[in-house]
């Protein structure tokens, strides 16, 4: 019975994760262009998709080597424009924390915008949910994007630099990006932490290493949770 | 672009690549590997219900500002096409309808004013 409702919340979660297949996809396949032409070779650009698992701190990394910046700051810059996935792990620890330890480590290895966003708001609307069910939901979103992720990559690197500048793919990460914001913004204090957010980001535009989004990104974070509490005690907020 | 073709001390390239995939999934694992099932404040849980919505525009909006390919100079088809992206998923909340609306929008206007 578990098995087969949790089977189910397996395949509601590749299926709502079916648009994400046109984020994926292209990002994979710019991924693997860029590296291509920054000179990575097959093994490494593969290697990079398969082991980081993350696209934008793999742009970061690939940005930076261009750059001939040090390996630290790469390192640090990289991981650094990450942090966010730290915050999704703990975000999604309440729902999934009882899972046996196995599970989490791979759902660990899962986490990215996309499986966080579709889970999140999942498990926020549907409080019934088991753990097992949520698990299974959450490997869901990523059965077909993750391998859709690997093959877009190792396509890209194989096409290189044959693709047209005139297709202005550049531009596919912040579509991609700004498109998961829009739905995101809820509620006030969701738009409250999103201005903050922009706002904080153009004014540390000159702090180095990336730091300024992790600047920004913590004082939208307290932004939101305020603004949350003011509209709360006014009895406003649901 | 300057040093387009010319590979990297593979060294360097290696590293880069294991550091950052165990310092990733470092970074996913420390909460739901070690704190588990544990309850977690209530003050923690209200900071990261707005994580995404507060890193992710600070990460989009210089990409949006000064655009890589244009070699960060102010461009009206990009401009546009992530106001139209996001005006779009706030309003019929659909990632797809979104980003399909972003990128008819950049496409028609780098076509319109010959970028």
């Amino acid at each position: 019975m578990t098995r087969t409702t949790a089977k189910s919340w397996f395949w509601r979660g590749a299926r709502d994760s079916l648009p994400f297949i046109f984020v994926a996809g292209p990002f994979g396949l710019l991924f693997g262009v860029l590296a291509a032409e920054a000179g990575l070779d097959l093994t490494m650009i593969f290697t990079f998709s398969m082991t980081v698992f993350a696209g934008s701190a793999q742009f970061a990394a690939l940005q930076l080597l261009r750059e001939d910046a040090p390996t630290l700051i790469i390192l640090a810059s990289a991981l650094a424009v990450n942090l966010r996935v730290a915050m999704y792990s703990a975000s999604l620890t309440p729902y999934l924390g009882g899972a046996p330890l196995w599970q989490r480590a791979l759902a660990a290895y899962f986490t990215v915008d996309q499986s966080y966003s579709l889970s999140i708001v999942k498990f926020e609307t549907e409080p019934a949910m088991t753990v097992p069910q949520r698990m299974a939901y959450f490997f869901g979103t990523s059965a077909l994007i993750a391998p859709l992720w690997y093959t877009a990559t190792l396509v890209g690197a194989v096409m290189g630099s044959q693709i047209p500048d005139s297709w202005a793919l550049d531009f596919a990460l912040p579509i991609a990006f700004l498109a998961m914001i829009g739905p995101m913004l809820r509620t006030p204090a969701h738009i409250a932490a999103a201005l903050v957010s922009i706002v904080v980001a153009i004014l540390a535009v000159g702090i180095p290493y990336n730091l300024g989004l992790l600047v920004a990104g913590a004082a939208a974070m307290m932004t939101g949770a305020q603004v949350e509490l003011m509209l709360k005690r006014r009895g406003l907020f649901s | 672009m300057t040093n387009a073709g010319v590979p990297f001390d593979p060294a360097t390239v290696w590293t880069v690549i294991i550091g950052l995939a165990l310092g990733s999934f470092a970074l996913r694992f420390i909460f739901i590997g070690m704190v588990g099932s544990r309850a977690m404040p209530e003050w923690v849980l209200r900071h990261l219900r707005y994580t995404a919505v507060a890193v992710l525009p600070a990460l989009v909006t210089p990409l949006v500002i000064w655009p890589a390919a244009t070699g960060g100079v102010m461009d009206t088809p990009r401009m546009a096409a992530a106001a139209v992206t996001l005006a779009v998923g706030y309003l019929v909340k659909n990632v797809l309808a979104a980003i399909f609306s972003g990128a008819a929008t950049l496409y028609l206007l780098l076509f319109l004013l010959g970028g």
